[in-house]
């Protein structure tokens, strides 16, 4: 049997388009807002990274940031996250999802525990920013053992030697970082630059779904088409900080972002 | 866990960085794999280069000012009344703390590998002015990431990195201190790291880091090893070093040489410190059991909550606020080379008028809570213990902080 992060690439490509992969901080704005933010944007997108909330983040910007900071201002813990992914899950569109998030949290809640709650709530799949290959080799054992995906980064500074090891040390999805930048920077470099070192990391390991992040925003999502995935972030979360400040409905508003996007690519 | 004998401390991690097997390694992002490995390999083959080591002690004695006076403090002695009191001076050098050491050669570092601009953090704003000062003397560009906070209590150095071209990046994320100002400037490097050089500022961050800032601050002990022999003729018998400890690169690099001694005829003690008396935030992890867990991509004693997230700290010293320890320290804590106790904030100002007072000395706050410490021990010790305290930072940029706490008499009569 596929597995639904597979399973969800699988389907895009049916359709002749990249899947749509959407980035939200689990607890933004609250708890309840943010399993209906997940909720709503699962009409649009395939597979739905939740953000695991840190207060010392060293790879995001300042959207995500703010997000973040505001779940944990709102007191949001670990078990609270797992309650939002297993009702998340319990409703009828549900879909893959993957935690992003870094290892200080996983490594406070035990490994093990961590992944047998992964499990047990219908976590699909795992980004851990600051546990790159070889450190996480390990662990990513741990997680192919109890079905999670555990997935590897790659990056322009990437040497050609680590793309063929973390590749083949890699599940079924690798994310590739467009830049050089945290999340939500501008794209500095073109298109053309990024699908090359993307078709490089394909060359590699065709079998492997490919997803680029950073960057891509609703200007950019189309020129990356022919693409396995493309993960939207901070533009969501721009968009929640901004629905608030405004008194709107941010659950409303980041569905017709996400929806748009789809759009896009469609 | 044992600290090896003839090996320096900062090799003794091992493959992924941990000393000890637990401590320290490389939490970071992908994006910052290749260049730490970079600063790797540049490190491991500079260290043991003659002439870079020469070019290096060249800028540290003629730059730097070495060595830095170690005096014995008379008054002080016979106030207290018990073990010889004596300080290495280490504020003498040039900037006014120990904190250009490190700088100096993160910037001969940058330099040989041809980067033109260098960042740094920054608590109570030495590291960043010293970084501000070895980039110029360097012809490099330089940024510096600060605390909004702590850009407010210590105003002095802010208008000296300024002074010295560098720019001053206020941090206004989280709590506003240095935690913040070293996950910004990692951020910075994350975006940048093509073009641009990083500096930690203390023996904290990605295992690299803290070799290269143990490394460099070593520079103390080596002075100092030779100062004890002119003076005694040989390492004294009873020897007692105090430090403060925020990140730890000032004792780190006070006790380095000293570490094949046995605890028994040199013993290190930490001071972290304790926060306000009556408050439960302080930055002393060590002294308070806090847990293990990853800051700034290394795994160290931190404070932290259940879940994971970093506590904030208080504390009355900028430089010590910090929720971390380096992984040197953790090592040596969980070794027992090293043994950890905690000053608060209204015991390191008390220390600091006593100095004051007895001795043509003015230690920043991060000092005066090893002195709080030495001066309490002191006494209860024997007259041949030689105690000796690190007075790593000048009270200069205190001012602001010691007038509001002491009134105005402690700051002009200095």
């Amino acid at each position: 049997m596929l597995n639904p992060i597979n399973l969800a690439f699988k389907n895009a490509k049916k359709e002749k388009r990249p899947a749509l992969l959407t980035y939200t901080v689990a607890g933004d704005s609250s708890k309840k807002q943010s399993l209906e933010i997940l909720k709503a944007i699962s009409n649009y997108a395939d597979i739905l990274e939740v953000g695991v909330p840190h207060n010392t983040p060293v790879a995001d910007g300042g959207q995500i940031q703010t997000s973040a900071y505001r779940s944990i201002k709102n007191g949001i813990k670990m078990n609270d996250i797992f309650k939002i992914v297993s009702d998340f899950k319990k409703s009828k569109n549900s879909k893959p999802v993957i935690f992003m998030g870094y290892y200080n949290m996983i490594f406070q809640y035990g490994e093990n525990n961590f992944l047998k709650k992964c499990k047990k709530s219908g976590v699909n799949g795992l980004i851990v920013v600051d546990l790159p290959w070889p450190e996480n080799k390990i662990f990513s054992k741990k997680c192919k053992k109890n079905s999670i995906n555990f997935i590897q980064l790659l990056s322009p500074t990437t040497s050609n030697k680590r793309l063929k090891s973390i590749t083949k040390d890699s599940h079924d999805m690798i994310y590739y970082i467009s830049m050089l930048s945290t999340t939500g920077g501008k794209l500095k470099v073109s298109p053309k630059k990024i699908l090359a070192n993307y078709n490089k990391i394909k060359k590699i390991n065709p079998n492997k779904n490919c997803v680029i992040g950073f960057g891509i925003t609703e200007k950019t999502i189309s020129k990356f088409k022919n693409t396995d995935g493309l993960v939207v972030g901070s533009q969501i979360c721009k968009e929640i900080t901004r629905s608030l400040n405004n008194r709107q409905n941010p659950v409303i508003n980041v569905s017709k972002i996400v929806s748009k996007l789809r759009k896009k690519i469609s | 866990m044992k600290v090896k004998k003839g090996i320096p401390v900062i090799d003794q991690g091992d493959r992924l960085g941990f000393w000890g097997g637990k401590f320290g390694g490389n939490f970071v992002p992908e994006t910052l794999k290749k260049p730490i490995e970079d600063l790797e390999i540049q490190f491991n083959k500079l260290k043991n280069d003659k002439n870079f080591i020469k070019e290096r002690d060249n800028y540290f004695e003629n730059w730097i000012g070495t060595p830095t006076r170690f005096i014995k403090l008379n008054n002080l002695t016979k106030h207290v009344g018990g073990a010889q009191i004596w300080s290495k001076v280490v504020s003498d050098a040039n900037g006014g703390a120990h904190k250009i050491y490190n700088a100096t050669v993160h910037c001969l570092l940058a330099k040989r590998s041809g980067k033109k601009v260098i960042i740094g953090d920054t608590g109570a704003g030495y590291a960043g002015k010293m970084l501000s000062m070895a980039a110029k003397k360097f012809g490099l560009k330089c940024k510096i990431f600060m605390g909004a906070k702590d850009i407010k209590r210590q105003q002095p150095n802010v208008k000296a990195m300024k002074k010295n071209g560098a720019d001053v990046i206020p941090v206004y994320s989280g709590s506003q201190t240095l935690v913040d100002a070293v996950s910004e400037c990692m951020r910075y490097w994350v975006a940048n790291c093509d073009t641009t050089a990083m500096c930690v500022g203390s023996t904290v961050g990605p295992a690299i880091f803290v070799r290269i800032c143990g490394w460099s601050t070593s520079q103390i002990s080596r002075e100092l090893k030779d100062q004890l022999i002119n003076e005694f003729g040989e390492v004294p018998k009873k020897l007692k070093l105090y430090n403060c400890v925020g990140g730890g690169s000032s004792s780190f690099g006070f006790w380095n040489e000293f570490m094949d001694y046995s605890k028994k005829q040199v013993e290190f003690i930490g001071v972290e410190a304790g926060g306000p008396k009556n408050s439960k935030k302080h930055a002393a992890p060590l002294t308070y059991g806090s847990k293990i867990g990853i800051l700034h991509g290394a795994a160290q004693y931190v404070n932290q909550n259940s879940d994971g997230q970093i506590e904030e700290t208080e504390s009355i010293s900028a430089g010590l606020d910090y929720p971390g320890v380096s992984p040197l320290h953790c090592f040596l804590k969980d070794t027992k080379r090293a043994r950890y106790t905690a000053a608060s904030d209204e015991e390191a100002l008390k220390a600091y008028q006593i100095v004051t007072k007895y001795e043509n000395l003015r230690p920043s706050l991060e000092p005066s809570h090893a002195f709080s410490v030495a001066i309490k021990e002191a006494k209860k010790l024997s007259k041949d213990t030689i105690v000796i305290i690190n007075s790593c930072g000048d009270a200069y940029k205190d001012r602001g902080i010691l007038e509001k706490k002491l009134g105005k008499k402690y700051v002009k009569s200095n």
